[in-house]
């Protein structure tokens, strides 16, 4: 019989306003980026990683009952850290990096909403920072659209821009 | 706000709305290209984030777009989207000059875009509002030739706050014949406090 010498990885897609988890030898990838954060959250050891694809940065801006919450920087990274967690990841080693937060349009005025980019790596770090999350490396502002994705047995995390090519953090 | 509740009627309504602008928007731009376009009967779409991606060719597919936000009585944004290829079709159909295009990150081929995302803008805007006697100007153009995830989004920013679906009237754009094709997608994003507006100009109850 044969025997499946192939180990089968797969990429796990992450969604707008969406978030996942997965273990190597798995990748997991986001598509697409403008002014959404794409946060990475891994343990290098236990080779468990997540993503959130973050879209807005406070859900205090929610003007609904019951709003998603992974399309917030401050209650998505806690349910992704979470998930790593229930996933096997430790709590106090995990690690991030970070892409997005560009301005696609030269907005001349406007509200703040068009702003948002800068803003929700702003709220992406912070959140980070008060749960003790180290961020080893980012890619963020700007004015291109990135796509991402991580490589959780080499901790690498490749971002695709149009007119840049490739490039790994 | 639930926009997966609107009735067949709310959605005729919608889909109304964007046929009188269509129809404006064809005729300036087929007075701009000097040849025959025809705006396909707008879709009403009521879309999950990714799905609205998809309409245009998903995340990734790199997309010229002009953005518009449109001020007064009914905020929203407008967008006309064009691949590369269409881009640069409809830049040189106007200028006669086979030698401008997006690719080359060129300032007139710019404005040239600019200018036509403009007047067809503007004439969809003015059909729309003479219709419906809601006054809507639209801002300058923005330009910007990425991937549509990222160009999108920034047209889902008002919507989002309130819900996890955006509603697009979506108009094609096609020229009668095949050789350089000029089309391009017309997506017009009410915010979500316009929907009553929109609605009780043209008599029908909201109550979403």
């Amino acid at each position: 019989m044969m025997s499946k010498l192939v180990s089968s990885s797969t990429v796990v897609k992450v969604g707008i306003a969406d978030l996942n988890v997965t273990k190597a030898p798995n990748k997991i990838r986001t598509s697409g980026l403008g002014s959404c954060v794409g946060a990475v959250i891994y343990d290098e050891r236990k080779q468990v990683a997540g993503l959130a694809h973050v879209l807005l940065p406070d859900s205090k801006l929610a003007r609904q009952d019951n709003f998603n919450h992974y399309k917030y920087a401050d209650t998505a990274i806690p349910i992704l850290v979470d998930q790593l967690v229930d996933l096997g990841a430790r709590r106090n080693l995990l690690k991030a990096k970070v892409a997005g937060g560009a301005q696609m349009f030269q907005f001349s005025s406007g509200t703040d909403l068009m702003r948002i980019g800068p803003r929700n790596v702003e709220a992406v770090l912070e959140k980070l920072e008060q749960l003790s999350i180290p961020v080893l490396a980012s890619d963020v502002g700007g004015h291109a659209g990135r796509t991402i994705e991580f490589d959780i047995q080499t901790s690498q995390l490749k971002i695709r821009t149009v007119n840049k090519g490739e490039a790994f953090i | 706000m639930d926009l997966t509740k609107l009735t067949q009627m709310q959605k005729d309504v919608l889909r109304e709305i964007g046929n009188i602008g269509a129809g404006n928007a064809a005729t300036s731009m087929s007075q701009l290209v000097n040849r025959k376009i025809e705006m396909d009967v707008p879709a009403v779409n009521i879309v999950s984030y990714d799905e609205m991606m998809e309409l245009i060719g998903g995340p990734e597919a790199v997309v010229v777009a002009l953005l518009f936000r449109i001020k007064g009585d009914a905020p929203g944004t407008v967008y006309f989207i064009l691949s590369l290829e269409e881009a640069d079709a409809l830049i040189k159909e106007i200028t006669n000059n086979a030698a401008l295009s997006v690719h080359n990150d060129d300032e007139l081929a710019a404005s040239v875009l600019q200018e036509a995302g403009n007047i067809v803008t503007g004439a969809y805007l003015s059909a729309l509002a003479d219709f419906t006697n809601i006054t809507m100007q639209p801002s300058v153009p923005y330009l910007s030739i990425d991937m549509a995830g990222a160009i999108l989004t920034v047209g889902l920013l008002e919507i989002s706050q309130v819900a996890d679906y955006a509603l697009i009237i979506d108009a094609k754009m096609n020229t009668a014949y095949q050789a350089n094709q000029i089309k391009g997608n017309f997506l017009f994003i009410p915010d979500p406090d316009s929907f009553s507006k929109l609605f009780a100009a043209l008599g029908v109850t909201y109550d979403v």
